[in-house]
């Protein structure tokens, strides 16, 4: 096996105990790494019981998964994945960290986390030495505060075990903030500060662990590839394309937060209630006035879209994070009727400290934000006014959601669920606000105007719901679409220096150079990427406990999309109901879906996924 | 004054993207690996945000070659780079208590010191920032004047300086 390190940890937290785990070259081939295998291992453990496992609870599996290309494609990253406790089926959900690598070099290609612990703990790992250590001491820090002890911590005891002379550099470390250990379905992943695997809500499945972190210090090198020269010549060759965008560099999606709402007509304004605006105060001019830093980023990138944002003065002084990206800028920004680079930079920075995913967070808050503005959430309901762009009103109401006070308590369960509990409560009907899909808050790019890059059948049909970077898109081989996407999330690297159409075709030789398996986009597009995507989609039909989903009402877009668009060039455009049904039904056809869309049984036994199939069968009845 | 001209890395720390294409760069060429433990310029994150490259400086008295009790380092004539000779070097780590900065460390795997060769000259992982245009390190021409070795520092103690400029005061105590 090339690319990969050979080995894989498997940690069982109920009973402290950790083992090494291999996968045949097989399974590897075909499923490559990351959210491909996730799903895998997903499907064999768990599959025949799915609808009963709650992703809370300690029968679920969590996996910090590398990929064979990372490390050597442009753009580290790690995947994060598990059962859902958003979709309550699989998200492939990647961040970018230094640990990806660092477990590489460890001799890891990921770890599987399964069980519950008793208490509070972190993992420590250094090359083959696993520990699992106390964590009681940094439970209920935030995310500078943790980081800051874990980082110390990590050296203090690289120093003292290893008596090695010279300096350590520090380990890296991924962890959940005090949102993930109070299991809030908004929790990120977190690293660096501001680095976040948000869509899947996987920072709860950490903290129903009560896994608060993980500490890695690799020493030895990545693993050897098939064809060092050919690996390092086409990263080259991907790196000299990226070197040459111009906007993802200079300004990194932080031109967006203008942009997208001026020119597209596709930004969530006051929770959707409209897509464009001409707000030139948060223009990225206005952002780079409190940038300390204009090119930031990960191992081996050569775009660093992130810059890091300061505010040194006046009230929300003190405040750090990176830009934001767009759709922090979206979400914390426009969505909050919030409109000035300090009041989103300080609700980006309140997030990433919190241990909160921006973009359902987002969601989250101008969902109550509407259903304050109609009356439907008073002010006591939530002990002060809610009113647009009152930056320390939302600040406040985040804080409640982080630690599930008040109608935090609901807010935390994420916008779909709220929507539910607060129907209930209050006799209305909630979900009309809830801009969601598959119980994940979309991401921050609308279809109403058409003129943004998902279509109709995107948020409608991807097996990952809302999650904007794995939008289900035709042509099934689209630079966009799902399949493709689930390359970059199984191989493990990073979406965004792969826009270019020369940089994708760079791709199939790069996975050939490092792992030897001559892959191609026919074998990829018509077999390897349907089996993960099938069973992702097998799995988040089956669902469950709390929630299930119908393809029949859930492959659709939130009911606000059918309401027109009240300003701007696209003023009057709304979701055409007809146009879903039959986006909705190509795509079922292309992909393999039957017209109920549960994948059909020749093309699941075309793939070999016949257990799948029989899973397929009982719905295919009920249906 | 000496003869030929020598260079010397110009390191601007708010400037370091933390993309780390120097350390793999720098492995690639002298390992023939990506392996950033291994690489002679390493880049050290205590705060996110504040990546600090650090490398050798090439102080004019060079403490680490007099602290060498095995005569295993040396100083390259063209370049004025510290050479460590792997076989004579038994990584008892004198080198880097000499050192002003602590640079030197040993090498994960081998029994000897890693310390940045310039690269005969023309260092890669100069290039490397140079052509993202990040320009973090930059290639200069050394002069005869002390202030080069005062750029021989601990992540610790450039962390704190560079945090005080980019956070601000208050950060000074983080590190």
């Amino acid at each position: 096996m090339r690319g990969y390190a050979g080995k894989f940890l498997e940690v069982d937290l109920s009973t402290e105990s950790v083992k090494e785990t291999k996968f045949s070259d097989e399974i590897l081939r075909q499923y490559i790494g990351g959210r491909g295998l996730a799903v895998k291992i997903l499907w064999d453990r768990l599959g025949d019981k799915w609808e009963t496992v709650d992703p809370l609870g300690p029968e679920n599996i969590l996996f910090l998964f590398t990929g064979p290309l990372t490390g050597f494609a442009p753009g580290a990253r790690l995947c994060v994945s598990g059962k859902s406790p958003q979709s309550n089926g699989v998200v492939g959900s990647t961040l970018g960290t230094e640990l990806a690598i660092d477990l590489k070099c460890a001799g890891y290609d990921g770890i599987i986390f399964t069980g519950e612990a008793e208490k509070p703990v972190y993992l420590f790992i250094k090359d083959s030495d696993v520990e699992i250590k106390d964590a009681s001491h940094i439970w209920g820090k935030d995310s500078k505060e943790t980081l800051k002890i874990l980082v110390k911590e990590g050296r203090e005891e690289l120093r003292n075990r290893y008596k090695r002379p010279g300096l350590w550099k520090d380990p890296s470390v991924v962890y959940i903030g005090p949102a993930g250990e109070k299991k809030s379905r908004l929790a990120i992943v977190a690293a660096k500060w501001v680095h976040a695997a948000g869509y899947g809500g996987y920072g709860a499945v950490m903290g129903s662990k009560k896994l608060k972190a993980v500490v890695v210090k690799g020493t030895g090198p990545l693993p050897d590839v098939d064809d060092m020269e050919r690996t390092m010549k086409i990263a080259d060759e991907i790196l000299k394309i990226n070197f040459k965008r111009t906007v993802f560099r200079r300004w990194g999606t932080g031109y967006a937060g203008y942009d997208v709402g001026a020119s597209l007509s596709s930004e969530p304004v006051r929770n959707w209630q409209e897509e464009w605006h001409d707000e030139k105060s948060f223009g990225v001019d206005q952002f780079e006035r409190i940038w300390v830093k204009s090119y930031w980023g990960d191992f081996g990138c050569p775009t660093t879209c992130l810059k890091v944002a300061v505010i040194k003065s006046g009230p929300l002084k003190g405040a750090i994070t990176d830009n934001p990206d767009y759709e922090n800028q979206a979400y914390l920004g426009t969505n909050l009727g919030i409109f000035t680079p300090e009041g989103n930079v300080y609700m980006t920075a309140l997030i990433d400290d919190l241990g909160l995913c921006g973009i359902q967070t987002g969601n989250v808050l101008g969902f109550a934000g509407e259903l304050y503005q109609r009356g439907i959430l008073t002010k006591e309901d939530l002990g002060f006014e809610l009113k647009w762009g009152d930056v320390e009103a939302f600040a406040s109401l985040t804080r409640m959601i982080a630690e599930r006070r008040g109608i935090g308590d609901i807010l935390a369960e994420g916008t779909y669920r709220a929507a539910l509990k607060i129907s209930e409560m209050k006799g209305v009907d909630a979900l009309k606000y809830a801009v969601t899909s598959k119980g994940i808050g979309i991401g921050a790019h609308g279809i109403r105007s058409e003129e943004d890059y998902p279509g109709y059948e995107s948020y409608a049909c991807s097996v990952q719901g809302g999650d904007h970077t794995s939008i289900a898109k035709l042509p099934i081989d689209h630079g966009n679409s799902e399949l493709r996407v689930i390359l970059y999330d199984s191989g493990v690297f990073c979406w965004f220096n792969f826009f270019d159409a020369d940089a994708q075709e760079l791709i199939w030789g790069l996975l050939e150079a490092v792992t030897g398996w001559k892959i191609t986009p026919e074998d990829w597009f018509g077999t390897a990427a349907r089996r993960i995507l099938h069973m992702q989609r097998a799995l988040l039909l089956l669902g469950g406990p709390d929630v299930r989903w119908k393809p029949e009402s859930d492959d659709n877009v939130p009911a606000r999309w059918y309401e027109p668009l009240g300003k701007g060039p696209h003023k009057g455009k709304a979701v055409d109901p007809e146009k879903i049904k039959k986006a909705r039904s190509e795509y079922y056809e292309a992909i393999g879906w039957d017209e109920k869309g549960i994948p059909k049984s020749e093309e699941l036994r075309r793939l070999g996924l016949e257990d799948v199939d029989k899973r397929m069968e009982e719905l295919r009845k009920s249906a | 004054m000496s003869e030929t001209e020598h260079i010397w890395i110009a390191r601007d720390y708010s400037k370091c993207s933390g993309c780390r294409r120097c350390e793999i760069v720098c492995s690639l060429s002298h390992e023939g690996k990506i392996w950033p433990e291994a690489s002679r310029v390493r880049v050290f994150m205590l705060v996110p945000g504040i990546e600090i490259p650090h490398l050798c400086v090439q102080c004019d008295d060079y403490p680490c070659v007099d602290a060498c009790p095995v005569d295993a380092l040396s100083i390259d004539r063209e370049t004025e780079a510290v050479i460590v000779d792997k076989e004579k070097c038994t990584a008892c780590g004198r080198c880097v208590e000499a050192c002003p900065g602590k640079i030197p460390y040993m090498h994960p795997t081998e029994n000897y010191a890693v310390i940045c060769d310039l690269c005969g000259g023309e260092p890669k992982c100069v290039e490397a920032c140079a052509e993202g245009g990040w320009y973090a390190l930059e290639t200069i021409k050394r002069e005869d004047i002390p202030t080069f070795k005062l750029y021989a520092k601990t992540p610790e103690e450039i962390t704190k300086n560079v945090i005080v400029k980019l956070y601000g005061e208050e950060w000074k105590e983080v590190v």
